[in-house]
Formats: structure tokens, sequence, C-alpha cells
């Protein structure tokens, strides 16, 4: 046991699978302990944050000490924020179709003429020849950011006066006015941002791979459990109970199982549509091919002279198929749990993009995660943080169990040894 | 003295496990195939004899590895070459090899005379595939074997039948040596003696010059092959004529290997077979001395630490005991 | 050796008998006979051998014997009365009775259980079940003195760390616990070397002797069995071809199967006629 622990260790497919596996296995434990956020609180007002660090305003400015740092390009850069390249290059064109200005007079390096000559030359209601709205919105939208692009006194923060209603100066903020971040007391790294609900999506997609992984190892132990006991006995026992069995197992593999598990969630309804219940689902939907498996197994090891040997030793067919067939099918059976998780996980992802999933407000599951994503048009808004890190990790999954699977296979297969 | 076809001389190999340990199947062999003689190597189940039989052709592919020694066929030293030179020059066209599962290489997917068009044109890409045809069913016919085979499956063939084919391609370029490690074993008794028939006549016909019997039946090489050498944990323990070895033979391992014989004649069921107690010494770590010594009735304390080599007889017989001849042969006359 | 047990057990009483035995195996054209009517009637003590090429039915019938396999048709009589194996109990008293050594050795053990597992079954099997430890303990000393092992080098090992002829040993050792009186010994020396052939060979006979069960030799190696055995069937496409004496059916065969099978064995007196093939 222990040399074949060994061995399985040594093999490289393994063990890179196995890394991997485990890398988000610990994240999945670990994670909930250091940050106890609920995962499906709705946190942002307004959908699909992006990634990012989020400071509170209102604290750095009234709570935190404020420093004076003085930094040479700071201007620079706040104007390059909300100028860039791209919109100079764009007022270029303007003034020189729109305003006719040669074209040679126009520096776009030089912010302040810019600035200057598109404030008194800039028409809103001038139609360019082949302007789209958009584009006229977009002259509009640059022509507010550029208000005060320039100004290099602070900006000041009054307060209403409870009484008269009179705002009161309270403070200037000048440009070179900084806080510190850690001084903040609201801050919030959101590295995922949020989804269509506004929900911190790394919360969210930290949960749903526990409980993906939960569907997953509970749809492959139904599905192995029936699998390995149907194929024990049809193989064992044969005859008249082997047709029977491989009857029905015929039956589930000309129906495809996707199909049944289709018509299954859907009968089932949605209000008794949960997790759990969705993995027993799928379990029950995908033994087929560990029973024939098991069953083909099974056949050439029932006429080995060992299980003979029991036999007539006075053993029963319980004993016999626990002590003499199983121990020797075993490391077969580990490998179709493996795939059986794997294709589990998969196949809830399945269910769920089709909405046929759990259906549950409590819990997230990776599949549920790219229906919301794909509902709320996340692809086509370029949303890319709330479906493409499920994806990245679906795929992760199943490749680090496949790899433990051909691992294993080399391992066990001395055939596949190189 | 006629030529000699094969020669070995002190040959060593090696395998090397997976943990790196040295094993030496193949110890120190020499030996020499005279134009038109067959050898015989005679032995127990994991003694080096198949090892031996790989090692006579410089197949060397890991685990198995060349250590020490000489191989000269027809007077070309081969020692050294690459392997897979070896296979694509000495293999089919110097030396054949005929392992016992060789009836399991046939492509079940291919016609026979497929598989024998990949045989010659692998050596010679110009033949046409009419040339190869006529040569087949030629060969076929001098060898007895129906010449409608050449256009059949292997799946069609019997046991005995498909291993007679194999045996007919791999000779097909009339090599001079062939080695058959354990031809028949997998087979009835009817087609064995069709298979050894065919061997036999092999050698008559002149298509190989020599050949190498490695089987550990001992009246079967007994009835094919002029000289017999027996092999004890990777070592020759005695070489001699077919009839002195099985008769009269010198070491006492192959004295009890000979009294273990059972055939289907009167007399034997009085016969009191002999036993060896013990297992053949790990070859990871051989003893010293002389390897048998453990199991051996005659063994003295200076067996454990002195290892001999082979003596010659005179009579060219060689043995590999420390205890002389006649001692031995007293030893013999008063055990029974 | 031979004579020796000849003396000791006497030849008594028909011990187990077929009428009819037939095995068919898939029907319609793929339909073979394996056994094909077969009768037989083996006397107690006798040493027995069924001698067949490959595809002979010998194994079919060995597992029909031993009740592995359900006869297509005909009727099996054990010590003269019909074997009756329809239920698990009524099937563990028949194998009480009739025991079996098969010829692979490194397949005929479970990898998975250690030798004492295997000793302490055949304990189980004669009723030993509640006995002390310690008594156990003496029965598989004895029974592994009985084949040359150590019982105390063999204790929590498993039987795939010895060698091909000591697992034959130990398959010996669970016979001498289980004493059946019919062992059916199918090739039990073709996976093992000569000179342990011997060994296995002696252990047997004077097993024989020491509880007086009856052998049945199955095996293709008409050698082996005339040199063991006082009676020999020799079986062809499922039907006996020839039995009688082992000197009369091997020295003067009459059947020209038995004559050819005869002749195609390389022997050492007698010319091996090769041109006869």
């Amino acid at each position: 046991m222990k040399h074949l622990l060994g061995q399985i260790f040594r093999s490289g497919k393994f063990l890179f699978g196995f890394v991997i596996f485990m890398i988000i296995m610990l994240t999945v434990l670990i994670y909930p302990l250091l940050v106890e956020y609920p995962p499906l609180k709705t946190i942002s007002r307004g959908t699909f944050l992006p990634p990012g660090i989020y400071v509170n305003v209102y604290d750095s400015m009234t709570f935190s000490e404020s420093y004076t740092l003085i930094l040479d390009n700071a201007a620079t850069k706040r104007i390059a924020s909300k100028l860039n390249a791209e919109d100079r290059q764009a007022m270029k064109e303007w003034l020189v179709i729109g305003a006719e200005l040669p074209e040679d007079e126009i520096d776009v390096d030089d912010t302040a003429k810019l600035i200057d000559l598109w404030t008194t030359n800039f028409d809103p209601t001038v139609r360019l020849p082949g302007m789209t709205n958009a584009d006229r919105n977009y002259y509009i939208r640059l022509t507010a950011s550029l208000d005060g692009l320039l100004a290099t006194e602070g900006a000041t923060v009054a307060v209403a006066n409870e009484d008269t209603g009179v705002l009161e100066e309270k403070y200037v903020i000048d440009q070179t006015t900084y806080v510190n971040v850690g001084e903040v007391p609201n801050v919030r790294v959101l590295p995922l941002g949020t989804d269509n609900f506004g929900r911190d999506v790394l919360t969210e997609l930290i949960k749903a791979i526990s409980v993906s992984l939960t569907i997953g190892f509970v749809a492959g132990t139904v599905a192995t459990t029936i699998g390995l006991i149907l194929g024990l006995v049809s193989g064992y026992i044969g005859g008249i109970v082997d047709d029977l069995i491989m009857f029905i197992t015929n039956l589930f593999t000309v129906i495809p199982s996707i199909i049944l598990l289709i018509l299954i969630s859907f009968s089932i309804g949605q209000e008794k549509r949960g997790a759990f219940t969705i993995a027993v689902v799928i379990g029950f939907t995908s033994w087929v091919w560990t029973a024939r498996a098991v069953r083909a197994q099974v056949i050439s090891l029932r006429n080995r002279d060992h299980v003979n040997l029991s036999k007539l030793s006075g053993h029963s067919i319980i004993h016999i198929l626990a002590m003499d067939i199983l121990p020797y099918i075993a490391s077969y059976v580990v490998m179709a749990l493996i795939l059986q998780i794997s294709s589990g996980i998969l196949a809830e992802a399945g269910l769920s993009i089709l909405g046929l999933g759990p259906r549950t407000t409590e819990v997230p599951t990776l599949g549920l995660m790219l229906n919301w994503a794909l509902i709320y048009q996340a692809p086509l808004l370029g949303k890319w943080w709330a479906y493409f890190p499920v994806i990245l990790i679906i795929a992760l999954i199943a490749f680090s169990m496949n790899l433990m699977n051909t691992g294993l296979d080399q391992v066990f297969n001395p055939a596949l040894r190189d | 003295m006629s030529k000699v076809i094969l020669e070995v001389n002190e040959l060593t190999t090696k395998y090397i496990t997976r943990f790196r340990e040295d094993i030496y199947a193949v110890d120190h062999v020499s030996l020499k195939v005279e134009d038109g003689k067959s050898i015989g190597i005679a032995g127990e189940s994991g003694c080096g004899k198949s090892t031996l039989a790989l090692s006579l052709m410089g197949y060397y592919f890991p685990p198995l590895h060349y250590s020490s020694g000489e191989i000269i066929v027809d007077g070309r030293n081969i020692t050294g070459m690459n392997p897979d030179n070896v296979r694509k020059t000495i293999l089919g066209n110097e030396i054949s090899y005929i392992p016992q599962a060789a009836m399991n290489a046939l492509n079940p997917t291919q016609k026979v005379i497929r598989f024998i068009e990949d045989v010659i044109q692998a050596h010679n890409p110009r033949v046409t595939r009419q040339e190869i045809y006529e040569l087949a069913r030629e060969r076929f016919e001098l060898l007895g074997l129906p010449a409608d085979v050449l256009q059949k499956y292997s799946v069609e063939l019997s046991g005995g039948m498909k291993q007679r084919t194999v045996i007919a391609t791999s000779v097909i370029l009339s090599p001079k040596v062939l080695i058959a490690d354990e031809p028949s074993s997998a087979l009835d008794v009817t087609s064995q003696k069709m298979v050894i028939k065919m061997i036999l006549d092999l050698m008559e016909k002149g298509i190989i010059k020599s050949l190498i019997f490695i089987t550990h039946e001992l009246p079967l090489l007994y009835n094919v092959t002029d000289d017999i050498m027996v092999m004890y944990a990777g070592q020759i323990v005695e070489r001699g004529s077919a009839d002195e070895v099985v008769f009269d033979p010198i070491h006492p391992y192959s004295k009890a290997l000979m009294g273990s014989i059972i055939v289907p004649e009167a007399g034997l069921r009085d016969v009191k077979l002999t036993a060896i107690p013990g297992t053949p010494p790990n070859l990871k770590n051989p003893p010293a001395g002389c390897r048998f010594a453990a199991r051996c009735k005659f063994a003295m304390p200076e067996c454990q630490a002195i290892s001999v080599n082979l003596r010659d007889t005179g009579g060219g017989r060689t043995y590999r005991c420390i205890i002389p001849e006649e001692d031995l042969r007293k030893a013999y006359e008063n055990e029974s | 050796m031979k004579a020796k047990g000849k003396e000791e057990t006497a030849v008594g009483a028909e011990i187990l008998s077929g009428k009819g035995l037939t095995r068919v195996f898939g029907f319609g054209p793929n339909k073979t006979v394996a056994v094909d009517h077969v009768d037989f009637s083996f006397k107690k003590g006798e040493i027995i051998s069924i001698v067949g090429e490959s595809g002979s039915g010998k194994t079919t019938l060995a597992k029909m014997l031993l009740g592995l396999l359900k006869p297509t048709e005909g009727e099996i009589y054990f010590a003269g009365e019909l074997r009756d194996i329809s239920s698990h109990k009524k099937k563990r008293q028949y194998w009480q009775n009739i025991q079996a050594i098969f010829q692979d050795p490194f397949s005929s053990y479970n990898i998975f259980r250690k030798i004492d597992a295997v000793l302490l079954d055949c304990i189980r099997m004669r009723g030993g079940r509640r006995l002390p430890y310690d008594q156990k303990r003496a029965m598989m000393e004895e029974a592994c003195s009985f084949v040359n092992l150590k019982f105390d080098e063999l204790t929590n090992k498993y039987p795939f760390e010895l060698s091909g002829g000591q697992q034959q040993r130990l398959m010996i050792a669970r016979i001498f616990l289980l004493k059946p009186k019919i062992l059916l010994a199918d090739e039990p020396t073709s996976m093992i070397d000569a000179c342990s052939r011997a060994t296995i060979l002696d252990m047997l006979m004077n097993l024989r002797d020491e509880i007086g069960m009856t052998p049945i030799f199955i095996t293709h190696d008409i050698g082996l069995a005339y040199y063991v055995s006082d009676t020999v069937y020799i079986m062809e496409h499922g039907v006996f071809v020839e039995s009688g004496s082992a000197d009369d059916v091997i020295l003067n065969p009459q059947e020209p199967y038995t004559q050819r099978l005869l002749n195609d064995v390389p022997k050492l007196h007698e010319e091996w006629d090769l041109s006869t093939v």
C-alpha cells in the first residue's frame, strides 16, 4: 500500500493534477476563514463594477489624516487620466473639420492651448458629415470632463448648516493632499469586481467552487456506487440477472444522459431543485459507463483461479465480491470515481447554463454563475470578470482531475508506463 | 574443423532496474557454433537463457545493457554496434530470432504475404511484390507449408501453423544463425513436432547454417540439438554433446536436472525423480563462490568462497565445479 | 514411491462417477460441446489421470466435477449418491470432500490476503472456527511442516512473496488442513521448475497416504500421467477415447489418437520419429 502510494506520487502527471486540485481545495477551505463576507450579498448599487480597490471617498476626506506630497508628475497624470492621446487626436480632428482651423496650427501636446482652442471653437450643435449620435455624445462628454482640468487651486468641501441650510466651507482639498489608504476605515478590495446583482465575484466564486465540488462528489459517489454494485452483481452472477441489468444499462446508454438530466430536472419542478437534489439526479443518470466497465472487469476476474479457490474455501458471494473481486478492481473504481466527479461538475454547469440547475438563492454554483452572467449579457458587455474566472476554474478542475486519472492509469496499467 | 558461424567470448550483460540496481543475467558466457551444428541451451525459469538469446544478437534495448565481451557473426565483429543498427542490418539478415510468443507478432489485419513483404523490403526496398511472392511461395513449398497460407489473415491459421509461418517468414532472407527461444512451448505436442521438424528442415536444406535452441524441456532439447549447454543463475555450468549431458552429466546441477526428466517410457515409473531443495540465488547480489553451492548436495566449505571457471575434461566437454570429474562420478555412484 | 502408496491405500469402492456428463457453451451456430456425454467411475484410493491437449475439455470436466460449473446434461455421483449442490450449505459440504490445486500458483491466491488468512479459511471450513488461536496455530504449523515450510516465516506474509514451488507447497498444506476425500490437481507442476516438480509430486503422494484421499490429475503431459497414476483416461474433443491402467494405455495404446499423442512426445530412449507429421 505504501509502495503503491509512493508510485502514484512519483507519477508526474498525477502529481501535477493533484497539486492544482489541492490548491483549489485549500483556497476553498481557507478563504472563508480569512474573509467572512456573506457570498451572495449585494454590495454595489449598479452592476458589473470592474475589479479594483474601492476606497471610501467620504472617509478619506473626513476620517483620515491628510498628508501633503509634492510630486512632479501629479498634474500630468491627472490630466492624462481625463484626456488621453486618443481624445486629443479626436479633438484635433473636430477642430480641423468642424472649425476649419489649419491642421498645422494645432499642437496636441500643448494641453493649455488645445483646451483654449476647444472652448472657443467647439459647438455641440454643429453636425459634421458622417458623425453618428454616439460620436456627438462622446464630444459632449469630453467637453464636460475638460471642465476644471487645468485648475490649480484646491476643491472646497462645504457642509450645509443644520439651522440655516447655508453651505459653510469645511475644508479645502489641495491638489497635493494625500491620504494613506491604510488609514481609511473603509476600503474594499474587489479583485474580480462585482456581478450583475452587485455581488463580490471572488467571494461568490469561492463559495460556488465549494458547492460545485460537493455536487461533483455527491454525483460521482452516487454514480460510482450504483455502477459498482450493478456491475459487480451483473458480472459475477451472470445469466438472467446479467441480461436484465444489461438491458437497463443499454436503455440508459442509448438515451443520451443530458436529455434524461434535462427531463428529470424539468419535471422535479423549480421549488424542489436544490443543489443536493441536482447532484443525486446527475449521479442517477451517469452510472452507466461505470457499470459496464466494472462488469467487464468482473467477468474477466470471476473465472480466475483465486476466485475458484475462494469458492472452494466455502466463502459466500458477498465475501467473494468484497474480498476477491473488489480489491482487484479498486484502482479502476477510484479512477472511474475521479472521472465521474469531474463530469458531475461539468453536468451541473451544463444544466445550470440551460436554467435547469439548482434553483437557489442561498448558494451559488459554478453553473449558476455562468447562467447569471449569460442572462445579464456579461460577455456582450465585455464584463469578463463575471464569467471568465468561472470558466477558468471549471477547466482547471476538469483538467486536474483528468491529469490525476491519467497518472493513476499509468501507475495501475503497466502497459502504459514509459 | 568447419567454419565458426557465431562466436561469443566472455559476454556479460546486465539489466538495470528502475531502482538503479544491476542484475547480471548473463555472466561471462562463451560459445561457438559451427557451420551445420546446433546447440541447445537448457535451464530453468529465471536462469537467464532468454536474456542470453537477446544478448547473443547484440540486441540491447533498455533495461538490458551490454557490459563486456565480444560477439563475432561469421567473421564480423558486432560488439558495440548500435542496437538500432543491429535491428536493421543483423536481424533477419545474419541472425533470426523466434521468441515463444512469435506467433502473436503477426498483425491480424494484414495478410501473411504483407508481413513477408515488410521483412524483405526493410532490407532491400527495390524488390517487387511479384518477386517476393514467388520467393515466398517457393520457400513455403520447400518447407511443406501450403502456399495459400500467404493469402490468409493470421486469425485464420491455427497456433501451430501461425508459429511455422512466422518461422518461415523470419528466415526468408536465409540468415546464418537461427535463435529459437521456446518456439514450441505454447503448442500441443503434435504442433510442436511440426514446428521442430520444420526447424530441422531449415538446417538440412541449408536455409540456415546454425541453430541455437533454447528451452527448459530437456527431452525436446535432447532430440533437437547436437550439443547442450546447461545454464544456471546466468552462468554456463556444463557443456557437452546431447548424449553426454543428458545421460552422463558431470555438474551436480545438471545431474539433478537430468534426474527430474519425465517421459512416457517403460521403466520410468520405478525411477525416483531428483528434487533440488531451495531456490536459485538472487542475481542482484550473487554469491561470491559457486552459485549452486547453497543447493548442492556435494558442496564443501570452500564452494561458498571460490568461484571456479569452466573446466575442460579434455574430450570437448566443460563443467564448472571445484570437485574433479572422477570424484563427482564416484559420489554419484555412491548415491545410487 | 508408487508401489509403497499402492500397498497402504487399498483401491476400494466407487467414490466419484459420472453418467452422460455434458457441457455445451454458447448456442445456435456458436455452439461448442466441450464435454460430450462422458461416463466414468473413479474408485476410492486409485490415482487417476485425465490426459488431453488444449481444447480437449479436460478443464471443463474438472470444473464440473468441482461444482464450479453446471453440467448441461448428465449426473455426477459422489460416494454412490447423486450429488446435490443446490444450496450454498450443500456446496460447502461437498467442498469438504473435494478440493483442487490449480495450474498457476501465482494466480491461485488472492494477492490481497495473507497466508494466515488462506490457512485459517481451511480450518474454518473443517468446522474449527471457534477453536482457540493456539490450537489453530498448532494446526497451521503442522500443515506447513508437512510441506517443509516454516509457519513462523510465513505468518504475516503474502503468498506472492514466495517462489512458485513454495506457493504450490502452500497449496498442498491447504489440502492437508482440509483433508478432502478427492483432490483434483489441474496441471499442478506445469508452471514450476523441473527440480521442484519432484518435491511437489512426492508431497502429494505422501499426503494421499496420510489422509487417504483419491487424487485426480488433469494434465496435458502424458509422461507425468504415466509416472504418477494407476488409471489413465485419454480425452479428445470432449470424450474419453481410451482408458485403463497406466501401463496398458501408455505402453500398449490401442486408439490411434493415443498412439499419435505418444508418438509425438519427444523421448530419451526411443527415436523421435519426425517423419510422421
